[in-house]
C-alpha cells in the first residue's frame, strides 16, 4: 500500500538543539490568534536587525524558495510549549520535519496540528544532508509504506508510532476520539470522589 | 516486580484505552495563562464545547505582564488584549483567576504551590514547559500545547504513552553556598540537553531528602531543560508540613486520609528504572552557563572549554556558535567577564528562599557602577513576605529594582529585556540565544551568584565573595 503524505522540496537546517525561541521568538507570542505566523518563523535568523532578509540564512536560500520538508539534526524543538512554533512551521509551509531527535513537546503538538515528523538515525540523517550538498532535492513521503522516496526508485524507511501513523491517516478528530470515552470519565470522577475526596 | 512512582500515578489516572499504546487520563489539575490559552478557547467556542471542570482549573497573568505597574495595558496594546481575552475567557466559564487587582497574583509555577493547588499524587498539566516544577510534591507534571489545552478544557483528560524512566540519585551534602540551582545545572551538564528525552526523571538520594519544598521545586523545574517530560519527588514530611493549611490544601477532615495516601506515593524498593544517574552532592561547585544552552556549564572557576576538547562533532559544532554568539573564548575565566545586567526571578528562583539567599549576599553591599539589577518576586505572597522580612528594603538600599510578580526578563514578553551584546546573570532558566532579547548574553546562576556579581560587577564565586568578607 501507497499514500504520499507529502511531495516536496527539502530545505537542510544543519543545526542541532534548534529551541522553540528560535523557531518563533517571543515577540510574536502576544497575538489571541492561530494564524498570521509564517512571517515570524526564524525570524532573529531569517532578518537582520534593519528587517531586511538574511542572505546567508538557509530558509533565505534561492533554492529552497517554496521548501516543504524541513531536514534538521537533534533535538529539534526543545524549550517551550508554544503550540506557535509548529503553527509557524506550518504557516511557512513545513508539513513534514525529519531529524535526528525532538523534543517531546513539540513533537506532540506537531502531530496534534497534523504535521509529520520522522525521526532517523544520526547515520541516516547525514546521508539525507548528503544528498542535499548535491543539490536541491524533491522528496516524496509515504506514510503508509514508511518511506522517503528519492525518486529513481531510491528510498529510506522510517518508523513511527502506529497510532501516530493511523491518526495522520485516517485525520481523527483529537477531542472528539477521546469524547467517545464520556461515560468512563463520568466514571472515573465520581469514584475519584468518593476515594479521594479531597480532590474535588 | 514492583512500580516507580510515575508508574503508580500514571496507572491510577486511566480513566481507559483509545488505542494499543495510548490511555486516557485524567487530569486533577488544569493551570493556564494569557499566552498559550486564547487560541484553546477560540477553539471551543468553535466547536460549540464547554468547559468539563472549570473547578478544577485554575488562571494566572504572567507572562506578558508588566513588572513595573499593575496595568493591563503596561505592557503595550497586544500585551492588554491577551490579558482581557484571558479575563474573559475565564469569566464566560467561571474559571478562578488572580489577575493583576490579586494580591496573590503571581507566576503559575509559583502560585500553584503557595495556594495549595499542587500535591502529592495528581497530574498537574498547563500550557508552559516549566510546569515540570510541581514534580516536587510527587505530582507527576508537564507543560502541554494549546491543541492539548483545547483537550483538557473540553474533557478534563489527556491522550498519554507510557514514558521511560530516569533514576537521578544525589547523595552527600552540599557544600557551603551550593544551591539546588547548581545541583540541577550539573546534572543537566552530566545528560545534557536531550539525556532526558522520553524520559520521566525521579530525583532521590540523602541530597534531595535534605532539600527544602522550594529547593526541590528548582531542581524539578529544570528537569525540562535535559529534555525529561517531567521530574519527580516522592513526598516526605517536608512535602506534608509544607502543605498544611494551604488555602487550597486537604482540609481538617480529610487531612488524616490525605497524608495516608500521600505516604504510599515512592517508588517501590524492587522497581526497575530505565536509567539510572547518580551525583556526589558534596563534589558539585556553584555553576555557570558559558553557552547557548544549559548543558553548556562549568563550575565558576572552571575556564571554558574548548570546542575540540568535545569527542562529538554536534557538541563541538555547538560549542564553536555558542562561544562567538557570546563573545567568548575558549581557556577564558568567567570571573574576568564584567556583567552588564543582573536578574533574579523567574519560575525558577523567584521564591522566599530564593530572594533570601541573594539578600544575605546584598546587605550591606552596594550594586556595581553601571550594573542594572532587578528582584522580581514570583507572587504577591512572595513580595509581601520579602518586604515583611526587610529584604527588599536590603535590595533598593543596594541599588536594586524591586518589581511587581511576573515573569519579566526570564522570557522579555514584556518591556523587561537585555539589550544585544549585554551579558546578564540571571537565575532564570534558559540561556538560549536571544531568549532575553535579541543578541542578549545570558548566563545561568543561582540566587546568591546573581547577587555576587551585581556587586562584583562581574562573575565571581559567591564562596569566596562570602569569604573575603567573613
Amino acid at each position: 500500500m501507497s499514500q504520499i503524505f507529502k511531495q516536496g522540496l527539502v530545505c537542510p537546517l544543519d543545526k542541532n538543539n534548534v529551541d522553540t525561541d528560535q523557531i518563533i521568538p517571543k515577540q510574536f507570542l502576544t497575538s489571541v490568534s492561530r494564524d498570521g505566523f509564517a512571517e515570524a518563523l526564524f525570524y532573529d535568523w531569517r532578518y537582520l536587525a534593519d528587517g531586511a532578509a538574511n542572505p546567508e540564512f538557509v530558509l533565505n536560500y534561492p533554492q529552497y524558495q517554496g521548501a516543504s520538508i524541513l531536514l534538521t539534526r537533534a533535538n529539534f524543538g526543545c524549550g517551550s510549549s508554544r503550540e506557535h512554533a509548529p503553527w509557524a512551521l506550518q504557516q511557512y509551509g513545513f508539513n513534514v520535519i525529519i531529524a535526528e531527535s525532538f523534543a517531546d513537546i513539540f513533537f506532540n503538538n506537531s502531530v496534534n496540528n497534523g504535521m509529520l515528523l520522522i525521526t532517523l538515525s544520526k547515520t541516516n540523517i547525514e546521508l539525507l544532508f548528503n544528498r542535499c550538498a548535491q543539490g536541491p532535492q524533491q522528496w516524496q513521503i509515504d506514510l503508509a509504506s514508511q518511506e522517503i522516496l528519492f525518486g529513481n526508485n531510491a528510498a529510506m524507511g522510517f518508523n513511527i508510532d502506529p497510532d501516530i501513523k493511523q491518526r495522520l491517516l485516517s485525520g481523527l478528530d483529537f477531542i472528539g476520539s477521546s469524547e467517545q470515552l464520556n461515560p468512563q470519565i463520568a466514571a472515573f470522577e465520581a469514584q475519584r470522589r468518593s476515594h479521594l475526596p479531597w480532590l474535588g | 516486580m514492583g512500580q516507580t512512582l510515575y508508574q503508580k500515578i500514571y496507572h491510577s489516572h486511566v480513566v481507559g484505552k483509545l488505542n494499543a499504546s495510548t490511555d486516557l487520563l485524567f487530569v486533577d489539575r488544569h493551570l493556564i495563562h494569557e499566552v498559550t490559552s486564547p487560541q484553546a478557547f477560540s477553539g471551543l467556542k468553535l466547536a460549540g464545547r464547554a468547559v468539563r471542570r472549570p473547578d478544577l482549573t485554575f488562571a494566572t497573568m504572567d507572562h506578558n505582564v508588566s513588572t513595573q505597574r499593575r496595568s493591563l495595558d503596561a505592557a503595550g496594546e497586544t500585551s492588554r488584549k491577551q490579558l482581557e481575552a484571558l479575563a474573559a475567557n475565564c469569566d464566560e466559564h467561571r474559571i478562578p483567576l488572580l489577575d493583576l487587582t490579586h494580591p496573590d497574583q503571581g507566576i503559575v509555577h509559583v502560585i500553584g504551590p503557595e495556594q495549595g493547588l499542587t500535591q502529592p499524587g495528581m497530574i498537574i498539566v498547563c500550557g508552559d514547559s516549566h510546569t515540570s516544577t510541581h514534580g516536587a510534591f510527587g505530582a507527576l507534571a508537564f507543560g502541554i500545547g494549546t491543541s492539548e489545552v483545547e483537550h483538557v478544557l473540553a474533557t478534563q483528560t489527556l491522550p498519554q504513552q507510557q514514558a521511560k524512566t530516569l533514576k537521578v540519585e544525589i547523595n552527600g551534602d552540599l557544600p557551603a553556598h551550593v544551591t539546588p540551582k547548581d545541583v540541577i545545572l550539573a546534572v543537566i551538564g552530566k545528560l545534557g540537553t536531550a539525556g532526558g528525552n522520553g524520559y520521566v526523571a525521579e530525583f532521590c538520594g540523602s541530597a534531595i531528602r535534605g532539600m527544602s519544598m522550594e529547593g526541590r521545586m528548582t531542581l524539578c523545574n529544570m528537569s525540562i531543560e535535559m529534555g525529561a517530560k517531567a521530574g519527580l519527588i516522592a513526598p516526605d514530611g517536608t512535602t506534608f508540613a509544607y502543605l498544611k493549611g494551604k488555602a487550597h490544601a486537604p482540609q481538617a477532615e480529610h487531612w488524616d486520609a490525605a497524608v495516608s495516601y500521600w505516604q504510599s506515593l515512592h517508588s517501590d524498593a524492587d522497581a526497575v528504572f530505565d536509567k539510572t544517574i547518580s551525583l556526589d552532592a558534596s563534589s558539585i561547585s556553584p555553576q555557570i552557563t558559558w553557552g547557548t544552552n544549559p548543558e553548556q556549564v562549568i563550575a565558576v572557576d572552571e575556564p571554558i572549554p574548548a570546542p575540540e576538547s568535545f569527542s562529538d562533532d554536534t557538541k563541538r559544532q555547538a560549542a564553536e556558535r555558542a562561544l562567538q554568539y557570546m563573545g567568548l573564548s575558549a581557556g577564558q575565566k568567567l570571573t574576568d567577564c564584567a556583567v552588564d545586567v543582573v536578574f533574579i526571578g523567574s519560575c525558577t528562583n523567584s521564591r522566599i528562599e530564593d530572594l533570601r539567599a541573594a539578600a544575605s549576599v546584598v546587605r550591606d553591599r552596594k550594586v556595581a557602577p553601571g550594573v542594572r539589577a532587578l528582584v522580581v518576586p514570583g507572587s504577591g505572597v512572595v513580595k509581601r513576605q520579602a518586604e515583611q522580612e526587610g529584604l527588599a528594603e536590603i535590595f533598593k538600599q543596594a541599588g536594586f529594582e524591586w518589581r511587581e510578580p511576573g515573569c519579566s526578563m526570564c522570557l522579555g514578553m514584556n518591556d523587561d529585556q537585555v539589550a544585544a551584546g549585554q551579558r546578564c546573570a540571571s537565575t532564570s532558566n534558559r540561556n538560549f540565544e536571544g531568549r532575553q532579547g535579541r543578541g542578549a548574553r545570558t548566563h545561568l546562576v543561582s540566587p546568591a551568584m546573581a547577587a555576587a556579581a551585581a556587586i562584583a560587577g562581574k562573575f565571581v564565586n559567591v564562596a569566596r565573595l562570602e569569604g573575603a568578607a567573613q
